[in-house]
């Protein structure tokens, strides 16, 4: 099946249906969300909580003895849960710092639960039980009712963030300030958290444990890239996070053997790579060529400051020099002095030059930038 | 003139991880003055204007503004965190910033309006920042971000405004336009407390000063007190009052 044909195929196959819309919405959910995250530069916090949940799902089999999603995720979310809260509690009540406290956490539950899946895998018939397809995700297992369930945490996020986005917005900027205002900060955290948990939870089953803190991390660091307003960034996060979702599956699906999650996740590291580099306020490149553009300025000006320096001392600004004396200044070269014509700053006449009014303003107006830039 | 007391404070001790940052602190500040806190670094200025707007909890001791706790009172108060508290590359503008100071007065859910907006406005031309209200405030430099924060504490028309050095790392003439809003704000009666770090400048700036290192060591008017004996007992070197002023 080619990519095309999936294409084509997406709106009438019930599966490909299935796993396609559940991706996107995933990738919403992880976009919206992961803007909050990445803002509070609380990127490792998705991590945590992802790893945080694999002992909840093998206890909730162990308990249970179901194998359908619904109840291990329950499981996912208490442990996730568990693990979120005891970050938090070691944050506030230890010398530990933030990254220490989470690095404990996610290694912690991460080894108990990998402990704990090997024990269930030794168990007799235990083996189909499949339980290991939450580590790197299996999209191919996912059902309706998984995609009513993300559908519906989708809505609940969606409700949230409009209802409360000015104390969100403004907790994320400056949270003391926020407090200082009379509003209930540890509310409006226990919410953002709880929301966080919850979309990490329903993408263990598609993307894993082991990935997932991407899916909230990638869309959102490649929204950031395109716009200096939040909610264009959040918007943009949930475009690129259901985007991913959208061509990881079908990319997947295209080819037998590559699973979803990963190839989702790479999506989602593309979107960031060409973000870093094109974008245009931050982007590498044209960061780069503002550098070479601002240098080349930079020469431009000195020497026409030079030229300045010569003319004022006469009363025609517009005597002409000898190219030659500018031999004592470095700044000058053959194309150097065509761009000074070129933008109408001199004019070229053999061997002299001379400064036309336009330059001559110009150079005064160096002057008075600088000015200002001090004065700023 | 000075009888009514804005901000009061009782027996205040805070302390982070066992270790008092603040030691039975006693503080009461009159309305209407523009009071200096000055002290080393680690005397616990920060923290104690933080435990003041009820964002640090203390392990002993209240305070009360104008004779209430904080939590009924925080429409009175506004509040300039340090510039360098926050990240300056979050997305948003230095209007929307502005704007932010009339969320405590909208309360939960409500969005601010053409009113809201309006105010910004008036509060970002007072400090001198209209012509830069969309831009982006990564793009602003720090006196212009401070200038930003003061805007913030106007638009919320407190009756008390606290200030986390407000003068750090702001040019000349910022300091100047900063410190003529303060007194403008003193003679609308307002009561201004601002943690403050140039000794030089206290007796040209503030009416009344608070000597902190852990414990108070004394609070009074700048004229009764400002002295080297306070000075030394706050930094522990001899300072000579007459070389600074």
């Amino acid at each position: 099946m080619s990519v095309q044909e999936y294409f084509s195929l997406v709106f009438t196959d019930y599966t490909l249906r299935t796993i396609t819309l559940g991706t996107a919405i995933l990738g919403i959910v992880c976009g919206m969300l992961g803007s909050f995250a990445v803002l509070r530069k609380q990127s490792l916090l998705g991590d945590a909580i992802s790893h945080a949940a694999l002992p909840g799902i093998v206890i909730a089999f162990l308990i249970t003895g179901a194998k359908n999603s619904n109840t291990l995720l329950v499981g996912a979310l208490i442990s996730g849960l568990i693990g979120t809260f005891w970050i938090k509690g070691i944050i506030t009540k230890t010398h530990l710092k933030s990254d220490t406290a989470l690095g404990l956490i996610l290694s912690l539950f991460f080894g108990f639960g990998m402990l704990l899946l090997t024990f269930v895998q030794k168990m007799p018939n235990a083996q189909q039980a499949g339980l290991d397809k939450y580590l790197f995700g299996q999209a191919a297992t996912l059902v309706e009712s998984d995609v009513w369930l993300m559908g519906g945490v989708m809505l609940i996020a969606l409700v949230v963030l409009v209802v409360f986005w000015k104390e969100f917005k403004l907790q994320h900027f400056d949270a003391d300030y926020t407090k200082s205002l009379g509003f209930n900060t540890r509310f409006l955290d226990v919410v953002m958290t709880a929301l966080i948990v919850l979309s990490i939870v329903i993408g263990l089953q598609t993307v894993g444990v082991v990935l997932m803190s991407a899916m909230l991390l990638a869309p959102a660091a490649a929204a950031r890239q395109w716009t200096n307003n939040l909610a264009v960034m959040i918007f943009l996060a949930a475009v690129f996070g259901a985007l991913s979702g959208i061509f990881g599956t079908a990319i997947s699906a295209t080819s037998n053997n590559l699973s979803t999650g990963p190839v989702i996740v790479l999506i989602a590291a593309f979107f960031v790579v060409v973000s870093f580099i094109f974008s245009p306020g931050r982007g590498l490149l044209f960061k780069q060529i503002r550098q070479w553009k601002n240098r080349n300025d930079l020469q431009l000006h000195k020497t026409l400051h030079f030229m300045y320096e010569i003319a004022k001392t006469h009363q025609d600004i517009s005597h002409p020099h000898a190219v030659k004396i500018l031999n004592n200044f470095q700044g000058y070269t053959k194309n150097s002095l065509k761009s000074l014509a070129d933008r109408e700053y001199i004019t070229v006449d053999g061997p002299m030059w001379s400064l036309t009014p336009k330059g001559y303003e110009k150079a005064i107006n160096l002057y008075n930038q600088q000015d200002n830039l001090l004065n700023d | 003139m000075k009888e009514k007391i804005a901000i009061k404070v009782d027996d205040l001790t805070v302390a982070y991880n066992f270790k008092p940052v603040l030691w039975d602190i006693d503080l009461s500040v009159p309305e209407g003055v523009l009071m200096a806190i000055v002290g080393p670094n680690g005397a616990g200025k920060s923290t104690l204007i933080k435990a003041m707007l009820d964002i640090i909890k203390p392990i002993a001791g209240s305070v009360e503004i104008f004779g209430k706790p904080y939590k009924k009172q925080y429409k009175e108060v506004a509040y300039v965190p340090q510039k360098g508290s926050v990240d300056w590359d979050f997305p948003t503008t230095a209007l929307d910033v502005v704007m932010m100071g009339t969320y405590g007065s909208l309360g939960w859910i409500k969005r601010p309006g053409r009113k809201q907006k309006k105010e910004a406005l008036e509060a970002l031309e007072k400090v001198g920042m209209l012509e830069f209200r969309s831009r982006q405030i990564s793009q602003l430099s720090g006196g212009q971000q401070q200038r930003i924060f003061l805007a913030r504490a106007l638009v919320q028309q407190a009756s008390i405004y606290i200030m986390d050095e407000p003068f750090q790392g702001v040019d000349a003439t910022t300091e100047k336009a900063i410190i003529n809003i303060l007194k403008e704000l003193r003679k609308e009666g307002k009561t201004v407390v601002v943690v403050h770090h140039d000794l030089q400048t206290v007796p040209e700036y503030f009416d009344w000063v608070t000597f902190l290192n852990v414990k108070k060591i004394a609070t009074g008017s700048v004229k009764d007190i400002f002295n080297d004996d306070n000075l030394t007992k706050t930094y522990g070197i001899n300072y000579k009052v007459s070389v600074l002023q």
